[in-house]
């Protein structure tokens, strides 16, 4: 059996089992569409929370980002996971008890203001589209790469598997394919991590292995690693803040990644499928234990992984050229402009040989390709240096894509564990992409029709209302998948800086303060949003030069920006706060309410009143 | 946070405002951990810890903290914070069951 055969039969089984659940979870009302009828056990919705949370970019992309950036790669741990700290203990179980269907909301009710419904619901939408086009993309590389189906076919089956499952169950039918999804795609991640720490270390575990000595060099893995990156340029891998970004930098966009999390709608509406806050407490702890299994992990992949790049590349001739980089070469992910000498050279300096396509159509790389041929026949006499245009592209290096991916294959290991990690990201870019839709489905139809447009909607008509958007979600995210737009990864960006300034420090201050009123939460969210969109589109794509705040002498990263978004908004709300009239009665009590314990009051059952 | 309404503590004070008092102080407790473990150690202290390294191994110590260390403190803070919050949920559930009880003896 080779290894395509080895991953049909592995994509196939777990589309299956999706589908399976799906029919078994099929739901008939808004309550088990949007919420999944509130009677998913904790540790059931942590698992959920945690395939949900755990998108293509964590399965896929992260490790490949700590591999390339080092130490700097920790922001992205230290973000997502703490960020899940301030929404177990700041907005989940409070949101839980508020007892609604989605962010906006809680937005609306609070801040009794249609307008504030509305922003909440626009910033939803966007961050969700954001997401969901990344993990379209997700699953077009996994399928071009194992299954040599065309991108486009891939996307087309994955857009078919997301919509028969998520119009059927809903919320419901998502969660527990999400638990299925989990179990596939932490065991595809930890397997091979395993296998590749006993063979480098001799430690199974590969979270010790990552800090012990290498097998037969009695030198410790990271100081090996890090003499092979200062040999070839690169700098430290494990020492901080020598790449593009300075302390101030790696502590903004930490933070920023923090109270993004915090905010991210489709994470946030996990906890309301729980029966009460005390299983929504428990669910948190769940969820990141499980999403630790795969964070605690991702380092050590993300460590052997460059140690295997940059030992099995350089001085490679081309008949030494390890099997893996000519399966991934044909995607475009990976390329080598050799300078003429006939050994590969990957470095950090002028004389790299080692590419990315990009964005670069095929007649482009074709053309770089033949001029580049050229220039190493006549010796620089005709033709142009291919390495020195790609480098000036920013397309130094192979894409951090393959990292997770081409792994297994680097270490040599077995066929069916590389088929099984590719079933691996298809489940980890499919169960957030379910997730995401429902976000959008509950936000067009639930926030913007049923709430604002039309009140008077029956319980068919919204049910069928929410199936058809996720239809029409379907559609979108899939042509995002089949046509990226360019710029993905700086939208990204934008989704967790929007996220910062617009929906944490609101819900946060919703919740803890009784005081903030209408006004000055609208202005607060409304500032937050103009700043930090205002940065982002200015900085990334009209080449205006980065602000320095009297910081950071490099100028705020874009991705950093959220923070400064984030403490804009509290300063604005709360500045305002003093010159407008308190909430109302009616919002004093939803607050009451909220802080309080079930059962502790016989209060009205927020479910079951008048207005729902 | 803006509690100033509340009467100073006595025992007749009302079991909820107790309950709020006690949740925002556990709450910036975990909060205050949390910030030194993830954005201190992990970040500001970075370059510093890295002089050493973690017992016996080859992670030099700020590194640890960055990709290591912080998450399972993490991990930790949150079950911390359910199994305490849980158990003031309880507990305010009794006391309030408690002065029902009494004020109902109390007016019979």
């Amino acid at each position: 059996m080779n290894i395509q055969i080895w991953t049909y039969l592995f994509v196939g089984l777990s589309f299956g089992l999706y589908l399976g659940i799906a029919w078994w979870s099929r739901v008939r009302d808004t309550q088990g569409f949007y919420v999944a009828g509130r009677g998913v056990p904790a540790a059931a919705n942590g698992m959920a929370t945690a395939a949900d949370w755990m998108s293509a970019a964590s399965f896929i992309s992260m490790a490949g980002l700590i591999s390339t950036m080092g130490y700097a790669g920790g922001v992205y741990l230290m973000g997502w996971t703490g960020g899940f700290v301030l929404l177990a203990l700041l907005i989940a179980p409070y949101l839980r008890k508020f007892g609604q269907y989605t962010v906006p909301d809680f937005v609306g009710d609070r801040f009794e203001s249609q307008i504030a419904r509305l922003v909440a619901v626009v910033c939803a939408i966007f961050i969700s589209f954001t997401y969901v086009a990344g993990q379209m993309r997700g699953v077009g590389v996994v399928f071009s790469r194992f299954l040599e189906v065309d991108v486009t076919v891939g996307v087309l089956i994955g857009m078919v598997i997301v919509f028969m499952y998520a119009t059927l169950g809903g919320m419901k039918g998502i969660t527990w394919t999400q638990v299925a999804q989990y179990w596939v795609l932490i065991t595809a991640f930890l397997v091979p991590a395993f296998a590749i720490s006993f063979k480098l270390t001799g430690t199974l575990l590969p979270q010790a292995g990552l800090g012990a000595e290498l097998i037969g060099e009695g030198i410790f893995f990271f100081e090996k690693l890090n003499q092979i990156q200062e040999d070839l340029g690169f700098g430290s891998y494990t020492e901080p803040f020598l790449g593009s970004w300075d302390k101030v930098n790696v502590f903004c966009v930490t933070l920023a990644l923090m109270a993004g999390t915090a905010g991210l709608p489709h994470v946030i509406v996990r906890f309301y499928t729980v029966k009460n806050p005390e299983a929504a407490r428990w669910s948190g702890f769940w969820a990141l234990l499980f999403i630790a299994a795969l964070y605690l992990t991702a380092p050590a992949v993300a460590g052997f992984a460059r140690y295997y790049m940059l030992e099995g590349l350089n001085g490679a001739t081309e008949e030494e050229l390890p099997g893996w980089f000519q399966s991934w070469e044909k995607t475009g992910l990976i390329l080598w402009l050799d300078d003429g000498d006939g050994v590969v050279r990957y470095s950090a300096g002028d004389d790299n040989e080692i590419f990315r396509t990009g964005s670069l159509g095929v007649a482009q790389m074709a053309d770089i390709a033949r001029r580049h041929q050229q220039f190493v026949d006549s010796g620089g006499e005709r033709g142009v240096d291919g390495r020195k245009v790609l480098r000036e592209m920013g397309l130094s290096g192979p894409d951090r894509d393959i990292i997770v991916l081409a792994t297994p294959e680097m270490a040599g290991l077995a066929e069916w564990i590389i088929a099984f990690v590719a079933a691996g990201g298809l489940a980890a870019a499919l169960s957030t992409a379910s997730g995401l839709l429902l976000v959008i489905s509950s936000s067009v139809a639930h926030d913007l029709y049923y709430r604002i447009l039309k009140p008077t909607a029956g319980e068919k008509e919204r049910l069928l209302v929410g199936r058809a958007v996720i239809g029409v979600a379907v559609v979108i995210a899939g042509l995002f998948g089949i046509y990226p737009p360019g710029f993905v990864s700086e939208v990204v960006a934008f989704a967790f800086g929007l996220a910062a300034a617009s929906f944490f420090p609101i819900i946060v201050l919703g919740i803890f303060s009784r005081r903030v009123g209408t006004i000055p939460a609208i202005c607060g969210m409304l500032s937050g949003i103009v700043f930090t969109a205002g940065y982002i589109i200015m900085t990334v794509f009209m080449d205006m030069p980065l602000w320095s705040f009297g910081f950071s002498e490099q100028g705020i990263s874009p991705q950093a920006i959220g923070t400064f978004g984030m403490l804009l908004n509290f300063a604005v709300t709360l500045g305002l706060t003093p010159w407008f009239k308190r909430p109302s009665e009616r919002v004093q009590e939803l607050i009451r309410q909220v802080r309080e314990p079930e059962d502790s009051t016989p209060a009205v059952e927020i479910e079951t009143s008048a207005e729902h | 946070m803006k509690d100033h309404s509340a009467p100073p503590a006595s025992a007749d004070v009302d079991p909820h405002v107790l309950y709020w008092r006690k949740n925002l102080r556990l709450m910036i407790g975990l909060l205050i951990i949390w910030a030194i473990a993830g954005l201190g150690c992990g970040v500001l202290w970075a370059d510093f810890l890295n002089e050493w390294s973690l017992f016996d191994t080859g992670y030099p110590l700020g590194f640890w903290f960055a990709q290591q260390g912080s998450i399972l403190i993490f991990v930790l803070l949150i079950l911390i914070y359910a199994v305490a919050m849980n158990r003031l949920d309880r507990r305010l559930k009794q006391s309030v069951a408690e002065r029902k009880r009494r004020k109902a003896e109390a007016d019979a």
